[in-house]
């Protein structure tokens, strides 16, 4: 296969990229945020366990 | 069943089994789509008309999917939430809101990036296009309504009528290309008939749509964990599991 061919995307390539640049970071973002949301509640719900 | 139910509504057993189901969505979620990029991006033949711009297709599509599907378990979960008054059914539907509004903005952004060079403009106000837009503030009403009160029972109740009350939206969205002209093509593969699209395209987007609900399992099984320590802080369960 030909690397420069794959990246041109048939004259697509912004179009392409883009798309998936963007699926990636909403991606990365819901995990990040997912987490955060369950770490964020388990270290506070540690916090007052100590404080009791 | 009503055991099975019960047991399951019981938030140190959610909560537990949650954090065991996680990893396994996580890690095949993972498996698929990076699977699926590959053969959608390399594999998949070009097509005829649209080139390569089609392959678009397969990260458009699924996140379409799915932001229909989030709100329909959103509104689902709202709805026993109301009926049965079960507190982690409103933790759920809670949990799905975020996830559901990034889907339907993922939509929304590849379905425009894809119609520049297929339509020849980013946004046309015609009836798909238009309803998958109003499914975002829907999303974003629901979340803004929530943080509006201090009181979570009362933000679940209110939260609770708005998404059923939005979920009429869903149909619209799915039968607005064949309610109305719209410049959006009408559906290819949820079609009762034979699918009209290629088998060796179609099926790096089912692997595709597959990925994304897995991931939507591992991203709601986090969020209902947090949640469900939010609303169970002063619960005995969680002093005594430490």
């Amino acid at each position: 296969m030909d690397v420069q061919e794959f990246l041109k995307m048939g004259g697509y390539a912004g179009y392409v990229w883009s798309a998936y640049g963007l699926t990636a970071l909403v991606l990365l973002w819901n995990w990040w945020a997912a987490r955060r949301c369950e770490t964020n509640e388990q270290l506070s719900a540690r916090r007052r366990s100590s404080v009791d | 069943m009503w055991l099975w139910i019960h047991k399951f509504g019981s938030p140190p057993h959610a909560y537990r089994l949650l954090g065991k189901l996680a990893p396994w969505f996580g890690w095949s979620a993972l498996a698929l789509i990076v699977g699926a990029t590959y053969w959608g991006l390399v594999e998949a033949p070009r097509d005829y008309q649209q080139g390569d711009a089609f392959r678009i297709l397969y990260v458009h599509a699924p996140s379409a999917w799915m932001s229909m599907f989030t709100y329909v378990v959103m509104a689902v979960a709202a709805g026993i939430g109301m009926i049965w008054r079960i507190k982690l059914a409103h933790a759920a539907a809670a949990a799905c809101a975020p996830i559901g509004a990034s889907f339907t903005f993922l939509a929304l952004a590849t379905g425009s990036i894809w119609g520049k060079p297929m339509w020849g403009t980013w946004w046309v106000w015609d009836a798909r296009l238009t309803s998958e837009l109003i499914l975002l503030f829907l999303y974003l009403g629901y979340m803004a309504l929530r943080s509006s009160f201090d009181d979570p029972q009362r933000a679940d109740r209110a939260s609770a009528v708005l998404a059923l009350v939005g979920v009429i939206n869903v149909p619209i969205i799915h039968y607005s290309v064949e309610w109305w002209t719209t410049l959006h093509q009408p559906a290819s593969v949820t079609k009762l008939d034979k699918p009209s699209i290629a088998m060796e395209m179609l099926y790096p987007l089912f692997l595709m749509m597959l990925g994304f609900q897995l991931y939507f399992g591992w991203a709601i099984s986090r969020r209902l964990r947090g949640e469900i320590l939010r609303r169970e802080r002063n619960a005995r369960w969680l002093q005594e599991s430490r």
